[in-house]
């Protein structure tokens, strides 16, 4: 009865009805925050400094903006957002977990408008395609509804004493070689892959079966599966090649036996404790590595299948969205304008955030402090671009596929109960009822 | 037998003390000044009054106006009659949320009332003194825990490196160690475990209270009666106790019906569904899913089950008192 009552009185609170506005294109325009005293309302998910940092920059350089900060933990956050965004103070920025949905809703405003003023629409075209949402409501393509602060890549880290101890002096060249190093140190007795796998965290091992798809076949359909096309689905014979390869390296004790207890900042925790040769992460972990690692953490790009191949690796824009109804719109618009090009702003990206700026391709990415592992972060990410070979991540294709279908039935794979193929059906069923059910 | 007779009277109201109630009741009306009395006591009653209707009553009847729509909360709703209800009674996995609940409440609800009785029987004849209330203490302690606290801290006993598994080591059982909250055969009784030492505590103080108000006199001649420790126990202490004991189980299946907090926090629901409850997914279908429909049914439905299993506790429990 208490669930009863609390559900109705959290849903109760968000039952504005359709929000007008959200979703007419602006004309092109770029605005700045003029000189009259400005307060941006900004909803910044707690746990990660950069923007924060990027706010305090801002006012240092244009001292009339001042900032009324909100934070949340990113779980909270996707309840909330939808409530936050139809309240009667939207936020002027907003941390945005999902996005669709918000669209359909008409609660994110249509950058357009800024996106031709600024310029954005130069950029490479990589960069806002996943903040873009067609009329039909998939992504990837149609009007662009948020921004990046910064673009994060995923791929391994490695401990680069174990990785001395098993003879990997260099990045494995082809998965076969990647194999063989985790043999090798299985062989030593080494941790080969250090992984959370909780539910309370997410299926961490969505991270390795992704490049692992991405090694056995391209990665427009992973990303058409994302982004929602029609027809897309995930049950493809080349993933089934990668869920089959992971299933091996679970049956050969690759992982920690207890993977499905295990939460992400116990597995970061352990890794930087010197357990495990690779963890497969993103590069917003780079500061924490540096400071518990210092010079002995190095990152690579998940090798191809063949020598030479493409690579391909998870990227994704740290996204932000401006309320279709906020007061300082352009204001905020002038912000993402300002934090992919002003020289201080992609210092503090690249030194707080350890990912890449973005912004346009002209632009140097500032430089780091040599041993830090975001220079080899950086360099991955160029090759990674160099191959066209960005994905989204494939716990992000519905609001719920991640908690509901990824991680069960990728903790059913380790514990022995779900096979690769069942892995595959599973998520795809569990993805056609979501979109089915789903508005 | 007299004890079935006298000591319901001795240990809580009674018919006798009823019957003041059920006479004002009837006689209300004819009098001004009863007239009176009871506009007072609903005057009294008022401020409670209103916030259990605008805090329970209303979200309750929204609830299930919502389990009829399909809505994600935001945008326009549409009506779909029940046909939230026939998915959630159709999909298994919403369906196998509900059969671990019932799993869980023999670990909230049978085990605690259980061992309750065992151990406020044990305080109550043995350790009455300055030992019983030190007992009672550490037992009920577990109550002014948050859960989410305990949720955690179990989650770090239970963890592979965890204390749990270094005891065992110790032992010598270091075959038997493992992820208890990560194995898919023991994440249950995991969950339940946490669920036995947060409700033990309360069931044992509860029932001790019990103990306390039945008149030694009833222990005194079942002895001279030559009764063993048992008939004593099943003859004496066990139909005194039917109030609490129905206090206890309530209490318990609803923590066990409607878990979420330790459930959230130690397993998520994971390995796979095997700890999935249906505040969980109620929880992931509103949220996450922002299907407030299809939730809103499951909580209804939720709800409805938890009533069933309720009713027939309470009417045993309070039977001899119609």
């Amino acid at each position: 009865m208490f669930l009863a009552a609390l559900l109705a009185g959290c849903a109760g609170a968000g039952s504005g009805g359709p929000q007008p506005g959200g979703s007419t294109a602006a004309n092109a325009e770029a605005p700045t925050c003029g000189t009259e005293p400005v307060v941006l309302n900004a909803t910044f998910e707690t746990g990660f400094d950069l923007p924060f940092k990027l706010s305090e920059e801002f006012t240092r350089q244009y001292p009339n903006v001042t900032w009324d900060i909100k934070q949340d933990q990113f779980q909270n956050l996707i309840n909330a957002t939808p409530r936050l965004l139809s309240g009667d103070n939207p936020p002027d920025l907003i941390r945005l977990p999902t996005m669709v949905s918000l669209v359909k809703d008409g609660l994110l405003k249509n950058l357009d408008g800024y996106a031709a003023g600024f310029g954005w629409d130069k950029w490479p075209a990589a960069q806002l395609a996943q903040n873009r949402v067609a009329t039909d409501g998939t992504r990837g393509s149609g009007s662009l509804y948020a921004m990046g602060l910064n673009y994060s890549l995923t791929g391994v880290f490695y401990n680069k004493e174990l990785a001395a101890q098993v003879g990997m002096t260099k990045p494995p060249a082809t998965m076969a070689d990647f194999d063989a190093v985790l043999a090798a140190a299985k062989g030593k007795g080494i941790l080969p892959i250090m992984v959370w796998n909780a539910s309370s965290s997410g299926g961490g091992l969505a991270f390795p079966l992704q490049q692992l798809m991405a090694a056995y076949g391209p990665t427009q359909p992973i990303n058409d599966w994302i982004f929602q096309k029609p027809g897309a689905t995930i049950d493809t014979p080349s993933n089934l090649q990668a869920a089959e390869h992971l299933e091996r390296w679970i049956k050969a004790g690759y992982f920690p036996t207890d993977a499905n207890a295990i939460q992400y900042t116990d597995a970061n925790a352990r890794f930087r404790g010197g357990e495990g040769l690779f963890i497969f992460n993103g590069d917003w972990e780079n500061a924490n590595y540096d400071k518990d690692m210092a010079g002995k953490v190095g990152f690579l790009i998940f090798p191809p299948k063949e020598q030479g191949g493409s690579v391909a690796a998870m990227s994704s824009p740290l996204t932000y969205g401006i309320a279709a109804n906020a007061k300082n719109a352009g204001c905020a618009a002038f912000f993402f304008n300002w934090v992919a090009t002003n020289e201080q702003a992609r210092k503090i990206n690249v030194s707080v955030g350890g990912s890449n700026p973005g912004g346009p391709a002209d632009l140097a990415i500032p430089s780091v402090a040599s041993g830090s592992v975001t220079n080899d972060t950086l360099a991955a990410g160029a090759k990674v671009a160099e191959s066209n070979g960005a994905m989204d991540f494939i716990a992000n294709a519905t609001g719920s596929i991640f908690a509901q279908g990824w991680t069960p039935e990728l903790q059913k794979v380790v514990g022995d109960r779900q096979g690769a193929a069942g892995l595959l059906t599973a998520v795809q069923a569990e993805y056609k009822r979501e979109l089915e059910q789903g508005s | 037998m007299t004890a079935n007779r006298t000591v319901p009277a001795a240990s809580r109201p009674t018919r006798s003390d009823q019957r003041p109630a059920s006479w004002l009741a009837r006689r209300v009306p004819r009098t001004r000044g009863a007239r009176r009395a009871a506009l007072a006591g609903w005057l009294f009653v008022l401020p409670a009054l209103l916030m259990y209707a605008v805090f329970v009553l209303q979200p309750l009847a929204l609830t299930i106006q919502y389990s009829l729509y399909r809505w994600n909360g935001v945008g326009p709703a549409t009506w779909v009659g029940l046909s939230n209800y026939v998915t959630v009674l159709r999909d298994p996995d919403l369906l196998g949320t509900v059969i671990n609940s019932f799993k869980l409440v023999l670990f909230y609800s049978v085990v605690p009332v259980t061992l309750g009785l065992l151990t406020a029987t044990v305080i109550h004849r043995v350790a009455a003194g300055r030992f019983g209330s030190v007992t009672r203490t550490v037992l009920f302690l577990p109550q002014v825990i948050p859960l989410v606290a305990a949720g955690i801290i179990w989650g770090w006993l239970l963890s592979l490196p965890g204390l749990v598994n270094q005891i065992l080591t110790a032992v010598g059982l270091g075959d038997t160690t493992r992820a208890w909250l990560g194995d898919f055969d023991t994440a249950l009784p995991a969950v339940g475990l946490i669920g036995i030492w947060v409700l033990l505590g309360f069931c044992t103080v509860l029932l001790l209270a019990g103990m306390s108000k039945i008149d030694p006199a009833l222990f005194e001649s079942a002895r001279i009666d030559g009764a063993s420790w048992l008939q004593e126990f099943v003859s004496v202490t066990l139909p005194s106790l039917k109030y609490e004991i129905g206090v206890c189980l309530t209490v318990t299946v609803v923590a066990a019906l409607a878990a979420f907090d330790i459930v959230y926090v130690s397993t998520g629901g994971g390995p796979g569904n095997s700890t999935a409850v249906p505040g969980i997914q109620i929880y992931i279908l509103a949220f996450l899913e922002r299907q407030v429909g299809l939730a809103s049914a499951l909580a209804v439905i939720l709800m409805l089950l938890v009533i069933v299993m309720i009713l027939p506790i309470q009417r045993l429990s309070r039977e001899d008192r119609s």
